[in-house]
């Protein structure tokens, strides 16, 4: 399974990248940490004509401080080094939980935390993580920067807002309240497969253990990674109880998800799942937010 | 005579080299000149080729030929058959459909080859087929076992009436008499789904033809080197000893890789002759998927007739068996399902039919259980189910019914692959089924955990099945062994070798009898170019056949050695020694003759010898056995199951098998890790699915999937029970295959305890959490 | 015309300056450019590990990878660990409790292993068997690769 021929072109600095990238336009295409897009390409199912590798650019590599209290994360940080970071471990402990469940560790090794976020595969967990954590994306081209909320880019499978000619450079995470909990659940048939029906949860708590705001991101069942809106509708504002907890997740598991069938599974085991995980999520989320 | 090494686990000769990356596997071979071939498959699955185009691609900057099923001209030919028909069986209807290795004017399964490209690298070969533009008339797509036999169907086979492949029967005592004397009779449909063998290494065939030495010399990862050689000399219209087939290193076989006459060993080695340069074809992962046989798809009407107390007094099953577009292995695969319903327990009456049947789908040849976990899951399950109805516990049932040592040898009534009728050698059916249920605490689970997780709302259940393994067919194997004149031991034969430590529990054989250290043992196997008899790795049959053969020629090596020391010590035979790789005088140890200046003596270059004289320490010998012998044991396995999602955990195994005397007590255990492996992918993980189109849906290791480390339970128990068989004289029977054929039925009978819903009954071998989930629904709302 | 890429890879110490095809996967590089042929292929995916060698330390796939994508990096492969008159200790716990079969997916176990015990040079069997989990094997059901893993844990601390 090899792949088909392309130009390519390995650019050592940003700017010599975004040259080259608005000279390619459709024909060019990113080459980050290779490890969706080269099986993709070795099955013959990719073949850009033109790839702009980035593992040169060093300076795209990097996990800073922001002044918030937040992170500002290059994109070409491997998913390994952002795993390991004290920052992130500090910081954002349910990012380094979601990433142990991003395949292996040799994939996470080469595997850019950038470039999973523009990737935008539904079934992948770093767009989900994106949007749980609120994520603002910059966006680089020749002709300038722009910021993008991480809720306002993904727009279908495998598609983002990002034009032929821009790359995403840098990924920068607002940091967590005070008091919020965090949960991972996710149901897949094997570790670091693709996950049946996945759920990230945060939830902070004010001084009364009422809820001052719930996020809920879904993924693999649906177009796109998914911000859920009931869970913070019905639960803002009160002492979530089980009864509460299991409405919203009923709900969620109806409504404002659209997982498919497949082999794996049929759509209404995986609602089920949404249900199951997001009422384990919340659970858990608000547990840890008390502590 | 002391026994060293049989049954010692000792450290593998072969390790070294493996662990270092100095083993040559196929794929390692590369010769000067050497082109690289590209097989371009269809993606329809039934269709009428009406033109195949490969202009363009062989008009594509280092491609050197193109070739279709016209370029073949009279070589093309379908077949032949591998395993004949079994015309043995009374009343056997067969309609031979073999292989085509190339498609000629119709398409019959989606993967099967169209055309071959060979170009200057794998790289081009590829980016050739691209090129390669197909002109059809789909045709309707085969692919329910049931539909596939409705009058108006498509035939895949447009000469014959139905899309029927055989049809055969075979019965002991009354079936009907049975079923009107029972209490109780239950009938189950019971689906067995398809699965691939999968080894982590692809197929591959390497070819060179030197015409001036009118030598063809050919690398396969091929499980059958001499049958192989034999159809390519004969299809080239070349002898026999004119082509060299050599087995590399090979990276698992675990079944798929005994077909031949396909595409690699029909067409390449011709593309080899005609362009004059060695040629070379690597299968990849997603070909491997598509154009690789695998096995099980069978669907079963099987009824169980008893009497309250639980006797079984008949079985009846009807089932269809997919054999997938051509039926090339004969009907082994199904035989071996229908031996092995009937061979754990007494059932006085049974009427077993299989209706062998044409798909558009991938051709079925053996993996790994071969057909036999197919007839062991539908008689545990079919007990299971009669043990729900009878209100006995599963474990109980199976005592009541289990073959007892004092049957064996048993007549079983089936004629079986070997094609004749089975006979159960030997036996302890009862023991194995008390050690695994004392070893996984059977009781104790029941009476005191299972009811103290439940109250936790947890789902813990348990399982205990048996399994036969029918093992060490016929119909012979056979080998030299030969003394060096360093005093190191050759042992050559053509078993071929997949990982299943043949260097190593070969040499510990021969090392036992010529008295030299295993390290010095060295094992040969599949050149033909070394030794041209044999017939094939399949039925766990290797150590049993070759370990006999090697037994029986070592033995006269080393009668051969002690009437020469006799002759130049000048002493009695019966007061010589042989140890350490020297023959010595029992009480003048000083006095003494090593092995290799026996050899040196054993061949004189000058003078004259006498009538008869056989040059060498050297003896070949073959061995043929009447039947096979029959390994067996029992099973259990404790899960935890969230039916919630679901998800299972396998928390604990117990295995107690019994393979006779075990050559290597490690390496048999190593053998059922990975059969238990295989067994539980089987269960919960490894689905070959087609769709509607008859394309294949699970192409890759995303889709196809296999249990990973954290798949496996973290606590395995092993027990040995050796029952020696009378056959041969080591006792030994073989196990390759035996951890993998009793999993299926351990984990359903495990997941339905776990669960515990009266009406929940798994009638399918392949589950995921999807499909468990679904069951425990259905159960709940009944 | 096929664009040629200059690329200068060092594997096993040994440093490697050639012209590649850009699409050429790493571990054709590594098994037929400089011919080391210890590193097998089996999936091309990246989902098995049997390709897997340490790229500046990391285990890392090679077949989804190209070979222009490490130019400048430091590669070690099986062929770094022992030879076959003195085994590296994890090759020597992997033959004394037999943990490989076929061999084919060895040597994507020694080097995942190789990474794993220098960071937890004493793990348990759970983390041992975790540690494996991203390489398959198909002959030996991973019992005893896990316990083989631990072995050389031990033996390595012993040197």
């Amino acid at each position: 399974m090899k792949p088909a021929p392309f130009e390519y072109f390995a650019p050592t600095s940003v700017s010599e990248a975004l040259d080259k990238l608005s000279e390619l336009g459709y024909s060019g295409k990113v080459l980050a940490g290779g490890q969706s897009l080269i099986p993709a390409m070795n099955f013959r199912m990719a073949r850009p004509s033109a790839l702009v590798d980035l593992n040169k650019v060093k300076e795209l590599s990097y996990i800073k401080p922001t002044s918030d209290g937040g992170l500002a994360i290059g994109t070409m940080t491997r998913d390994s080094l952002v795993e390991e970071n004290a920052l992130v471990n500090e910081r954002f402990p349910i990012l380094v939980r979601t990433l142990k469940h991003v395949a292996h560790k040799q994939i996470r090794n080469r595997g850019t935390f950038g470039g999973a976020i523009a990737h935008a595969d539904p079934a992948a967990q770093l767009p989900a993580a994106s949007l749980l954590l609120d994520a603002n994306l910059k966006v680089l081209s020749k002709s300038g920067e722009r910021w993008v909320k991480a809720t306002d880019f993904f727009i279908g499978p495998f598609m983002t807002v990002l034009e032929p000619e821009e790359m995403l450079a840098e990924v920068v995470l607002p940091p967590l309240a005070p008091r919020t909990g965090t949960s991972y659940q996710q149901v897949s048939r094997q570790k670091g497969g693709y996950a049946q029906a996945a759920v990230i949860s945060a939830v902070t708590l004010d001084a009364a253990d009422k809820v001052k705001e719930v996020r809920v991101a879904l993924f693999s069942v649906g177009e796109t990674a998914l911000l859920a809106k009931k869970p913070h509708e019905v639960l803002a504002g009160t002492v979530p109880t089980a009864e509460a907890i299991e409405e919203v997740a009923a709900y969620v598991a109806k409504n404002e998800c659209d997982p498919g069938t497949d082999i794996h599974g049929t759509e209404e085991y995986r609602r089920n799942l949404v249900h199951v995980l997001v009422r384990r999520s919340l659970t858990e989320a608000v547990q840890q937010a008390k502590r | 005579m002391a026994e060293k090494y049989v049954g010692q686990s000792i450290r593998r000769n072969e390790d070294p080299r493996l662990l270092t990356g100095n083993s040559t596997f196929i794929d390692d071979i590369n010769l000067a000149g050497m082109l690289h071939i590209a097989i371009k498959r269809s993606d329809f699955a039934h269709a009428k080729i009406n033109k195949i185009d490969v202009e363009k691609a062989k008009a594509l900057p280092g491609v050197v030929a193109v070739y279709t099923a016209e370029d073949l001209g009279d070589y093309w030919r379908p077949g032949p058959l591998q395993v004949p028909p079994p015309s043995v069986i009374k009343g056997a209807v067969f309609f031979a459909r073999p292989l085509e290795c190339i498609a000629k004017n119709k398409i019959r399964f989606s993967g099967e080859p169209v055309a071959v490209v060979v170009a200057e690298s794998r790289y081009i070969a590829e980016d050739a087929l691209d090129l390669i533009e197909l002109d059809v008339e789909p045709l309707p797509y085969v692919g329910d076992l049931e539909k596939s036999l409705d009058p108006g169907a498509a035939l895949v086979h447009e000469d014959l009436e139905s899309n029927l492949a055989a049809d055969v029967v075979q019965e002991d005592g009354s079936w009907e008499k049975a079923a009107a004397e029972a209490d109780v009779i239950v009938k189950k449909r019971i689906l067995v789904n398809r699965l691939a063998g999968a080894a982590m290494e692809n197929r591959g065939l390497v070819a060179n033809w030197d015409a001036n030495l009118s030598l063809l010399t050919i690398w396969a990862t091929t499980q059958g080197p001499i049958p192989m050689r034999n159809s390519i000399a004969k299809y080239l219209g070349l002898l026999e000893n004119q082509v060299r087939l050599i087995n590399p290193s090979i990276g698992g076989g675990f079944g798929p890789k005994i077909m031949s006459s396909q595409i690699d060993d029909v067409v390449i080695p011709w593309i080899a002759m005609k362009l004059k340069r060695p040629v070379k074809w690597i299968e990849d992962r997603r070909e491997n998927f598509l154009g690789t046989t695998s096995e099980r798809d069978q669907l079963h009407y099987a009824e169980i007739a008893l009497k309250k107390d639980g006797t079984i007094l008949g079985f009846k099953d009807v089932f269809y068996h997919n054999t997938g577009a051509y039926n090339p292995y004969g009907m082994t695969v199904p035989l071996n399902t229908q031996t092995h319903t009937v061979s754990n327990y007494h059932i006085p009456n049974f009427y077993t039919r299989i209706k062998m049947v044409f798909t558009n789908q991938m051709v079925v040849t053996p993996v790994r259980g071969a057909g036999r976990p197919q007839g062991v899951f539908v008689m545990e399950r079919m007990i299971d189910a009669a043990a729900k109805e009878l209100g006995m516990d599963p474990v109980e049932l199976r005592r009541k019914n289990l073959l007892q040592p004092e049957a064996f040898p048993l007549r079983t009534g089936i004629i079986g692959q070997d094609f004749v009728e089975g006979i159960l050698d030997s036996g302890n059916y009862p023991y194995a089924l008390e050690k695994t249920v004392e070893g996984i605490e059977y009781e104790k689970f029941k009476k005191e955990i299972q009811p103290k997780a439940r109250a936790e709302g947890k789902y813990k259940g348990i399982g205990v099945v048996m399994f036969t393994e029918g093992t060490a067919v016929g119909p012979y194997e056979g080998c030299k062994v030969m003394v060096g004149v360093t005093g190191k031991v050759s042992v050559i034969t053509a078993y071929s070798n997949q990982g299943q430590a043949h260097y190593t529990t070969f040499a510990q054989v021969a090392a036992d009898n010529l008295g030299v250290k295993v390290t010095d043992v060295d094992v040969v196997t599949g050149d033909s170019g070394q030794w041209s008899w044999g017939v094939g790795a399949f039925a766990s049959r290797g150590i049993t056949l070759v370990g006999t053969a090697i037994h029986n020629a070592s033995l006269k090596v080393r009668e051969k050695a002690l009437n020469l020391a006799s002759k130049l010590l000048e002493t009695p035979v019966e007061e010589l020694e042989l140890e350490d790789g020297v023959v010595r005088i029992a009480d003048m140890p000083e006095k003494s003759i090593s092995l290799g200046e026996l050899a040196m003596r054993s061949n004189p270059t000058r003078g004259t010898v006498e009538p008869g004289m056989e040059p060498g320490l050297e003896a070949a010998s073959y061995y043929g056995p009447p039947h096979g012998v029959t390994g067996f044991g029992c099973l259990g396995m404790i899960v935890d199951v969230d039916p919630e999602t679901g998800k299972i955990k396998i928390e604990k195994l117990v295995i107690t098998d019994d393979c006779g005397q075990p050559v290597n007590p490690m390496v048999v255990d190593g053998q059922l890790h990975g059969g238990l492996q295989m067994g539980i992918g089987d269960g919960f993980y490894e689905h070959l699915v087609y769709d509607d189109y008859g394309q294949l849906l699970t192409a890759s290791f995303m889709d196809y999937l296999f249990p990973q480390a954290t798949d496996m339970p973290a606590k395995t128990e092993i027990i040995h029970s050796i029952t020696k068989t009378s056959l041969n004289p080591l006792g030994i029977k073989g196990v390759g295959e035996a951890g993998a054929i009793a999993p299926p039925a351990c984990m359903m009978q495990a997941f339905e305890d776990a669960v515990g819903l009266k009406d929940m009954f798994i009638s399918e071998s392949i589950l995921n959490p999807s499909k468990l989930y679904h069951y425990i629904q259905k159960a709940k709302g009944a | 015309m096929t664009q040629k890429v200059k690329v200068a890879i060092t594997v096993n110490g040994t440093l490697y300056e050639r012209e590649v095809e850009p699409r050429l996967l790493l571990s054709d590089f590594i098994r037929h450019e400089i011919g080391l042929k210890g590193t097998h292929v089996g999936c091309e995916h990246g989902l098995c590990g049997a390709c897997t060698v340490l790229i500046d330390g990391q285990s890392s796939r090679s077949c989804t990878l190209f070979a222009v994508m490490v130019d400048g990096s430091e590669i070690k492969t099986v062929e770094s660990l022992g030879t076959m008159e003195k085994l590296h200790p994890i090759q020597e716990a992997f033959t004394e409790v037999h943990a490989l079969q076929c061999g084919y997916c060895t040597p994507g176990f020694l080097m995942t292993t190789v990474e794993f015990l220098e960071g937890n040079p004493n793990p348990t069997a759970e983390e041992a068997r975790e540690a494996i989990d991203g390489n398959f094997c198909r002959c030996t059901g991973y019992e005893n690769i896990v316990k083989a893993v631990q072995l050389a844990a031990k033996k390595m601390a012993a040197h």
